[in-house]
């Protein structure tokens, strides 16, 4: 059910996927805390081929000045995806897309965020699409968690993410592109590790109960994955020694359960 | 400092749970927990508990000696940047005094843009932004020196115990640093290579604020020629 029809084997018989991994892995997962100069918080993540800076300004000056909120700080999210990040060019201005995907990963940063200690500010956060491959919110979402961080703004938790879906009628781990474009379902799923809540949870597809509660617990199992990643990433930037010197933190196909 | 316990935190990282009072860049969680809200040093004492960040803006707190930067200016007021997520206002009549009229008073002639100031949060809540003043002994205009930034978590360790760590620096370099709350360290010093050597110093500690022995380093430092 479901899926475009295509001549790629998505699935072999020895159990691994198009781009050789197993049912049960992610792909390398890169990230690096502190990559920008003039922002307050930023990282630089590479999860499989997609390619995605984030950068981080505030708290600060709410402008224009009707945005700002006497009770709390707001959160501002751009997901933009460059001209080069595809294949064919990409028009820079925002798409329904972008537009769409800034208000479902500012959607799954604000619970994480305490925003209330900042009254009439602005928290801005851009992520910058430099090249896709299927998965990019969670990758985009991902980044931009490490970067509040790097930015020193107050978190109640962090926000990890990562998608599972559905593959020639097997639940995998960690859609990628080609998967996405031909598989059945695709599940992206942003989770606070710490505080076992779930911020983000989007359904491309369709899965049966069972499928979704396995979906559910895979996705669970990449985010944690992720999340261990990005302590990492913060870790090897603030207590490596060096402060302020970056680094790259990093992860490449773990297995899920192991 | 005797039985305080340190670790090192991330966001949403449980420090203890149990009877301790959260202090700074803390939270509690529904099951009574105490996690960290930023990346820093947790510190455990007999009572309370709090992280010290390593990154992130000051936050205002009335009576804090800061150094701020003055940006523009209205009729009334100077604002000044102070490494918040709040701008400051510096009120004329404090500068110019009681007698102090916008019609007859230029602002510019006292404090122009860029200019830096030794100042205090006399006012600040969560309603408007903070109130800076200069009336003060020691506070007002900053006429030398460079400005050098550290992340606020990090001026306690800059200015070490009692003073310690920035009467060494002083000592050794011949220079003069003010360390505002908000992270802004002004050193002037009258030898480049003084000033130089200042700048070194405070640059070791804010990287390597949370390592052991850096007093002993920053001192190896400061006796090399």
């Amino acid at each position: 059910m479901g899926g475009r029809d295509t001549d790629i084997v998505l699935l072999d018989k020895d159990g691994l996927r198009c781009d050789g991994r197993r049912i049960d892995q992610t792909r390398r997962v890169d990230i690096k805390a502190g990559v920008l100069k003039n922002a307050h918080g930023s990282a630089y993540i590479e999860f499989g081929d997609n390619k995605i800076l984030a950068g981080v300004f505030g708290p600060r000056d709410v402008h224009p000045k009707h945005l700002s909120d006497t009770d709390t700080g707001i959160l501002r999210c751009r997901y933009h995806m460059s001209p080069f990040s595809v294949s064919d060019r990409k028009n820079p201005a925002p798409s329904r897309r972008e537009i769409e995907i800034s208000k479902v990963i500012k959607e799954a940063l604000e619970p994480a965020l305490i925003l209330e200690q900042f009254p009439r500010t602005v928290v801005d956060v851009f992520m910058e699409i430099l090249q896709a491959d299927g998965g990019s919110r969670c990758a985009a979402l991902s980044a931009a968690s490490v970067a509040l961080a790097d930015a020193g703004i107050p978190m109640r938790d962090m926000v990890s993410a990562c998608a599972a879906g559905k593959v020639a009628d097997t639940i995998v781990l960690d859609v990628n592109n080609e998967e996405d474009q031909a598989g059945q379902a695709d599940m992206p799923v942003g989770y606070m590790p710490n505080l076992d809540s779930v911020t983000l949870i989007q359904l491309d597809g369709v899965l049966t109960p069972d499928e979704y509660g396995l979906c559910m617990r895979t996705a669970i199992d990449g985010c944690r994955q992720v999340y261990e990643v990005q302590k990492r990433a913060l870790s090897e930037k603030y207590f490596a020694g060096g402060g302020g010197r970056e680094r790259t933190a990093s992860m490449g196909g773990h297995t899920v359960g192991a | 400092m005797a039985g305080m316990r340190r670790q090192q935190v991330m966001p949403g990282d449980v420090i203890t749970s149990g009877q301790y009072r959260p202090e700074a860049n803390t939270a509690t969680t529904a099951d009574g927990s105490i996690v960290s809200t930023a990346v820093g040093m947790s510190e455990i004492y007999e009572d309370t508990v709090r992280v010290i960040p390593m990154a992130g803006m000051y936050y205002p707190i009335v009576n804090d000696f800061v150094v701020a930067m003055i940006t523009s200016h209205s009729s009334l007021a100077w604002e000044a940047e102070m490494n918040s997520c709040y701008v400051g206002f510096l009120p004329a009549s404090d500068v110019f005094g009681r007698d102090f009229a916008s019609s007859a008073d230029a602002l510019t002639s006292r404090l122009k843009k860029g200019d830096l100031i030794a100042a205090r949060v006399a006012n600040f809540d969560r309603t408007r932004d903070p109130l800076l003043t200069v009336a003060d002994r020691d506070l007002g205009k900053i006429d030398a020196g460079e400005l050098v930034r550290v992340t606020p978590g990090n001026v306690s360790r800059l200015i070490g115990k009692r003073g310690s760590m920035i009467q060494a620096i002083e000592t050794a370099t011949d220079s003069v640093v003010t360390i505002g709350q908000n992270g802004w360290v002004v050193i002037s010093c009258e030898s480049p290579d003084g000033l130089l050597k200042a700048k070194r110093a405070v640059a070791m500690i804010e990287e390597q604020s949370n390592t052991p022995n850096l007093t002993e380093r920053v001192k190896e430092l400061l006796s090399s020629r």
